[in-house]
Formats: C-alpha cells, sequence, structure tokens
C-alpha cells in the first residue's frame, strides 16, 4: 500500500492515487489531489458534487455515474465536464476520496 | 510522445441496438478519458440520430426502431447499469463534447434533409471531409 503526503496530511492510495481510507479524506486533501489534477481551485459548484458523490456512496456503496448526477440535478453533464476537464468522473471520485470508477457508463 | 489516443472517429454503420450501442458507449467512454470524439452515422446507422418518423426503409421492410429491439427486460437492466435509452445516449455524448455527423451518400440514398436529424448533429459530410475530421486520431467502424 503507498503513501501519499499532501501538506501535513500522509493518506494511503492505491497504485492510481486513489485513496483507499476515506477516514482520512479533508478538505485540504481533496484540494490538493484537485491541484495535482490540474484544478487550480475547488469552486462551491465542484464541492456540491464531491458532497454528491461522498453521499450517495454512503447511502448505495457505489461512486453514482455521470448520468446519475446529471438525473439527480447536482450537475449537468455539460458543467461537469468544465469542472473536471479531461476525465470528470475520474477526477471527482479522487478528489472526494473515493475509489476508481469501474463502470463503463 | 506517449502513446495515449487522444482522438477516435467512431463510425456507427448498423442500425438496432447491437448495432448502435457499441459505438455510442465507446464514444462516451472516450470523452469520460478525455478523449476527442466523432460520431460518423452511415447507412441503417443514421436512423440513431434521426428525429421520431424518420423515413428509413430497412432489410426487412420495417422501420428500424430501437424499443423494438430491445425487451423490457434488458431495459430494466440498461438503465439500472445506467446505460441510457439512445435519444438521452445521444444528448449526453453531445453535452460531453462529442460530435456528431451523418453521412452524404446515406442522406442522397434515402432522402433525408438535416430537419430529419435531432438537433445533436453538426451536418452532414461526405467521406473526404470525414477523413479530414478523422485526421490525426484513430477510426473505429461498427
Amino acid at each position: 500500500m503507498a503513501q501519499k503526503q499532501y501538506g501535513p496530511a500522509t493518506v494511503e492510495v492505491d497504485a492510481e492515487g486513489y485513496m483507499t481510507d476515506f477516514s482520512q479524506w479533508t478538505r485540504e486533501v481533496a484540494a490538493a489531489i484537485a491541484r495535482e489534477e490540474g484544478i487550480a481551485e475547488l469552486t462551491p459548484a465542484h464541492w456540491k458534487v464531491v458532497e454528491y458523490i461522498q453521499r450517495d456512496f454512503k447511502e448505495n456503496g457505489q461512486v453514482p455515474s455521470i448520468r446519475k448526477l446529471n438525473k439527480s440535478g447536482v450537475i449537468s453533464t455539460k458543467e461537469l465536464y468544465e469542472l473536471f476537464p479531461g476525465g470528470p468522473a475520474k477526477k471527482a471520485a479522487k478528489i472526494s476520496g473515493m475509489k476508481k470508477p469501474e463502470g463503463c457508463v | 510522445m506517449d502513446d495515449k489516443i487522444r482522438k477516435v472517429s467512431i463510425i456507427i454503420s448498423k442500425g438496432g441496438l447491437e448495432g448502435v450501442y457499441p459505438g455510442l458507449i465507446m464514444a462516451n467512454g472516450a470523452r469520460m478519458e478525455g478523449i476527442e470524439a466523432n460520431l460518423f452515422f452511415t447507412f441503417f446507422g443514421v436512423a440513431t440520430v434521426g428525429n421520431p418518423g424518420m423515413h428509413m426503409p430497412s432489410l426487412l421492410g420495417i422501420l428500424p426502431g430501437f424499443s423494438a429491439m430491445a425487451t423490457s427486460m434488458m431495459k430494466k437492466t440498461m438503465d439500472k447499469i445506467d446505460i441510457p435509452p439512445v435519444p438521452e445516449f445521444v444528448e449526453m455524448i453531445a453535452d460531453a463534447g462529442g460530435k456528431f455527423y451523418a453521412c452524404k451518400a446515406t442522406v442522397d440514398m434515402f432522402k433525408l434533409k438535416k430537419e430529419d436529424f435531432c438537433a445533436q448533429v453538426d451536418s452532414i459530410i461526405n467521406v473526404g471531409k470525414f477523413y479530414e475530421i478523422a485526421a490525426g486520431g484513430e477510426i473505429i467502424f461498427t
């Protein structure tokens, strides 16, 4: 199991940098992962997505799909791609402290 | 240069469930990975991006409808794993930045017009233009 240092925080991550122990997640860690993913600053719109993903995972044990994010009224697909350019599902999951999404859609 | 795929242009030439979904899933999956995606619809594949009522003959002499192809059980399962019905999928891929084109030869052959296609279709293009758009990327024929 690999570890990563984000400022003062040390977190457990898998080979691709996804956190493996959600109890180590903080907003500061999220912001640091976001910077690594090319997102300079997490805006209120980003946080809304992150919070929904975490809540939904807690309820269903699964990282919600892009379609679910759109249908639930959290964020439109268009905006999601704008907020997390170059891989919205993966990046949003990573920043939220979740494992890598496994689905094809 | 790394060997990462940066652009795919996917040709959908067949109608019906198994003709249409693989290409749509691959295009959507490309966008999810930050890969540029173009979709080119030809022959019976054009019905994917046709408005309801688009007049298309099929080999069996019936309208190529997707609803007729999927059983209600299949539809439910697909919905559960977040594979949307075709019109929603087209919208989703367009919102994700995928580009849609219809084939000029097919349009001429079936006497179709731009108005016969859904709003996500950028334009009706010929083969030459397709290669121009696909230049520098991968081409996938389905």
